[in-house]
């Protein structure tokens, strides 16, 4: 084994240093090594989204990024989108519409519509199914989390 | 004990589950993130090979690595004795089970446990994985059902005599496991009654269920010989029962903490990495955790059985069904037990059919074991029933539900198993499909067609237990042992809520480990929020009981002079002023303390049936004819809940089922090369549902109270996968005109019937 290599991100608005190997996948890193396990794994190849973090601004599976790709990055996990005394409306819309079941990739889920709500204020249906192929959800069917992404951007309008 | 017609406070509302702030900001544990100090990973060495003999393992290189801790193999296991262990949905031959978890002298499948490694860290156990060697005498394979059925095929089992009808044994070493026979009436002189006879093949392929978090287990072998596990499993105390056994250990001497579960639909309730964590911390005396990747959780947990199926049904002109015939034969995998049983008791359930012959045959192949999955064996067996109703409306001229009504069973219809139907919601379920707003609207369009199917299940009851502490702030602390996969924390919390006359809010529940509360079922068949929310009702009722006595202490009158009413008031005799006593349960609970201390309330339930079901579903779809890609355009999902407690959760279960029954239907399958090696073992390739293969799913919750639940609950999970496959295929061929009746029914197979020869 290499020697364990330092690296430096901001995760959830915090200057983070943490040690990872040069084998440890992103999702390896946030979950063994900084402890943020709140991001999972459900198939460790890019087809699930359950490991969905915001890099830099983009939506990636936290599997296919090397954890050293990541120094000097911002990130934000499932564990950065509520604040301290509030949950984010997102979240407050999966609780209410019922939008989850076992609740395993709900995480993955939350931060894939928060990036969407960030760049597209008022989707449409087909866009919040578009943005939210890349994560699959066993299940619900997705008719209520839908329905909770899109009742959350209304929320947000206000 | 039917109190379902009378006005409810808290059942039929939706309030926010009690964990899902945990499961919304990424607090709540599931297996995988179990972290303990000095924890080491484990990995499982698995055969590439469908069918061999082992010859030698080598572990020496293995161990020799830095960081490798132990390998075990099946040596370490203790042998096993020949008995039938219990679990959820089935059960299992312990020797059986126990070659499973680890081969011992042949691999069965592809992806077979042979050795299991652990290790100071995950890459390095992964690294180990490659330095165990195996030599193996591959063996021919056999992969499918009706082959494996052939005197020729490849033996899987030198030992395996097929159990016939009646329970005699064969005398030839078999692939088939048993042979089961229903029968009503005499069908010979039915179909000779009939105008209109349909007989058709079906054929199915080995599926998965799909759940996203892959199966783990972690465990802490103590050195006062106490074992630790902590795994994600659909039933902590099956799961217990299944470890006691493998490692021969008494159950005092197991503890399981169930961790959050992340989906199972049944496949999650044998046991495969929890024993090796076992023994591997055995031998290292440190806790070891495995996961699987998704590629083992394939290759190597419990899809559900590819099927052949023969439906043969005789009707009248006017649409009565007179007799109906089936033949199933059902991939159990490597070892004995499909769930051909269920499939051959609820084929034609759903109907009033006189006369009935009912052939299932259980056949071992060189493939996974199978689990259980969402209603076993019932969804293939509607495919066929319900695809050669479909025809028969077709060719009589009939709407395919008047067909369906006109035959459908009723109270004290007489099942092919013997049993007659008690009070269901068939009927109810049917009109309200054929009164829905999807069903009454116009279908237009090219290419474009529509389905109906219709199905059946019989749910379970069994045994679940709860306590339940009240608290001196008024609210009630409810301890289940039952695993929550979809939400049920809330809806039996939502029921002993109701039984105190007190808010769901006011109820904290949580699910506690083995021991820790009393024997409790899996989470399987449907019978959480109903054997769980009758337990529920019980502890309601011993706290009312209790409660009741205590009112009476404090007012110095006889208990008997106590009432509780269902709004959570007790009321009591006129006091000295002449005003009538009355106090509320949090006023009482306010006052437990000084008056002789809290209370507890605790049941233990165990009935023997539940509350079948029936649903009927309503697919629109458009075909392209140039790619063969089939879209859903509309659905409707109708069944009957009994009692719906969360309608919220009951919906989700309705359109979780019908999204992975449209799975089935249209894309997914294991696909194998000649010698048994699967080639699609990814999300990628195997292809499930995503939010843009899908429409809102519409849903109609018809209310039949189930007359042998407190609350009129018939549990909701499993039904809704069953009639998808069918209806689906119904609506491809209303759009093309084409029958399919091989699953899935994917692009390419469409254009292969639709495309003229030499395209």
């Amino acid at each position: 084994m290499t020697d364990p290599i330092v690296i430096g991100a901001t995760i959830n608005g915090e200057a983070t240093q943490f040690l990872a190997s040069e084998r440890d996948s992103l999702l390896e890193a946030l979950r063994d090594r900084v402890g943020l396990i709140g991001t999972k794994e459900g198939c460790n190849n890019g087809n699930c989204g359950a490991c969905t973090v915001i890099l830099d601004g983009r939506i990636v599976c936290s599997c296919l990024v090397m954890a050293p790709e990541v120094a000097g990055s911002t990130i934000t996990t499932i564990e950065g989108i509520a604040t301290a005394d509030a949950l984010h409306p997102i979240q407050q819309a999966f609780l209410q519409d019922a939008a989850l079941q076992c609740g395993i990739c709900t995480p993955g889920f939350i931060v894939a519509a928060k990036a969407l709500l960030d760049q597209n204020s008022a989707p449409t249906e087909d866009d919040v199914r578009l943005w939210l192929a890349g994560n699959l959800c066993r299940c619900t069917g997705y008719d209520k989390i839908v329905q909770a992404v899109l009742h959350a951007a209304a929320n947000m309008r206000g | 004990m039917v109190t379902a017609d009378k006005k409810h406070r808290v059942v039929g509302t939706r309030p926010i589950r009690h964990d899902g702030t945990d499961k919304v900001t990424g607090r709540a544990a599931y297996g995988a993130d179990l972290r303990l100090p000095d924890m080491l990973i484990g990995r499982v060495k698995r055969s590439p090979l469908a069918h061999a003999r082992i010859k030698r393992i080598d572990a020496s290189k293995a161990l020799a690595l830095p960081g490798v801790q132990a390998v075990i193999t099946s040596a370490d296991l203790p042998n096993p004795a020949d008995r039938v262990v219990p679990f959820g949905e089935g059960s299992s031959d312990l020797k059986d089970l126990a070659r499973n978890v680890l081969a011992a002298d042949k691999v069965l499948y592809e992806g077979h446990a042979v050795a299991a490694v652990c290790a100071t860290d995950a890459h390095i156990a992964e690294d180990a994985l490659d330095l165990i060697e195996v030599e193996y005498e591959p063996l021919p394979v056999v992969l499918d059902v009706r082959e494996a059925m052939l005197p020729a095929a490849p033996i899987l089992h030198d030992g395996l005599r097929t159990k016939e009808v009646g329970g005699e044994k064969g005398d030839q070493p078999s692939n088939v496991a048993s042979h089961l026979q229903l029968k009503l009436g005499d069908t010979e002189a039915g179909f000779r009654e009939a105008d209109l006879v349909i007989e058709r093949e079906f054929e199915t392929k080995m599926v998965h269920q799909g759940y996203v978090e892959p199966q783990n287990g972690a465990a802490f072998w103590n050195r006062d010989g106490r074992l630790e596990i902590w795994t994600s499993t659909q039933g902590s105390f099956v799961a217990r029962d299944q470890i006691a056994a493998l490692l021969d250990l008494p159950v005092s001497k197991v503890r399981v903490t169930p961790m959050e579960i992340g989906g199972g639909f049944g496949g999650k309730i044998p046991v495969y990495l929890e024993p090796l964590a076992a023994l591997l911390s055995r031998k290292t005396g440190k806790p070891v955790k495995m996961t699987m990747t998704r590629d083992e959780v394939f290759r190597a947990t419990g899809p559900t059985s590819g099927t052949y199926i023969r439906v043969k049904i005789g009707a009248k002109q006017d649409g009565a069904i007179v007799a109906a015939q089936a033949y199933l034969a059902f991939e159990a995998g490597a070892f004995p037990g499909s769930p051909v049983w269920a499939a051959s008791r609820c084929v034609f359930t759903a109907y009033d059919v006189p006369h009935q012959l009912i052939d299932g045959y259980d056949v071992v192949v060189n493939k996974p074991k199978v689990a259980a999955y969402r209603a076993p064996g019932a969804p293939t067996a509607a495919f066929a029933a319900e695809s050669v109703i479909d025809e028969l409306a077709q060719r009589l001229e009939m709407d395919p539900l008047d067909l369906r009504i006109k035959n459908a069973a009723k109270q004290g219809s007489r099942r092919a198993d013997g049993a007659t139907h008690g009070v269901i919601g068939n009927d109810e379920v049917l009109l309200a499909a054929q009164d829905s707003p999807h069903y009454r609207s116009e279908l237009q369009g090219e290419n474009r067609g529509r389905g109906v199917a219709h199905g059946f299940w019989f749910n379970i009851g069994l045994e679940s237990s709860a306590s339940a502490s009240v608290n001196a702030d008024g609210t009630v602390s409810l301890v289940l042992g039952s695993t929550d996969i979809g939400g049920t924390r809330v809806s039996i919390a939502m029921q002993l809520a109701e039984t105190l006359g007190i808010a769901a809010e006011d109820v904290a529940p949580q699910v506690v480990d083995t021991d820790s509360v009393g024997f409790t079922f899996v989470t399987g068949g449907s019978r959480t929020a109903f054997a769980g929310g009758w337990a529920a009702y019980e502890v309601g009722m011993d706290l009312r009981r209790q409660l009741i006595e205590r009112a009476a202490k404090i007012w110095e009158v006889q208990p008997e002079q106590v009432e509780y009413a269902d709004d959570g008031v007790l009321r009591g005799p006129p006091g000295d002023d002449g005003a009538p006593r009355a106090i509320t349960f949090r006023d009482l609970a306010a006052k437990l303390p000084k008056t002789g201390g809290m209370v507890v309330g605790r049941a233990d339930v165990n009935p023997k049936t539940s509350g079948p079901t029936f649903a009927t579903h309503i697919v629109d779809v458009e075909v392209d004819p140039d790619t063969g890609k089939v879209q859903i355009l509309r659905y409707t999902a109708v069944q009957d809940a009994g009692t719906a407690i969360h309608p919220a959760y009951v919906e989700g279960q309705m359109q979780g089922g019908a999204a992975q029954g449209v799975g089935w239907a249209l894309n997914e399958e294991y696909r194998y090369d000649d010698q048994g090696r699967m080639e699609n073992p990814t999300f990628l390739d195997y292809r499930m549902p995503t939010a843009l293969d899908l429409p809102m799913i519409e849903t109609i919750i018809v209310e039949v109270p189930n007359p042998g639940h407190p609350y009129g609950v018939r549990g909701v999970g499993e039904v809704p996968i069953v009639p998808p496959l069918a209806a689906v295929a119904a609506a491809i061929h209303d759009a093309t005109g084409v029958r399919f009746n091989t699953l899935p029914i994917s692009p390419a197979a469409i254009l292969d019937k639709l495309l003229p020869d030499g395209d």
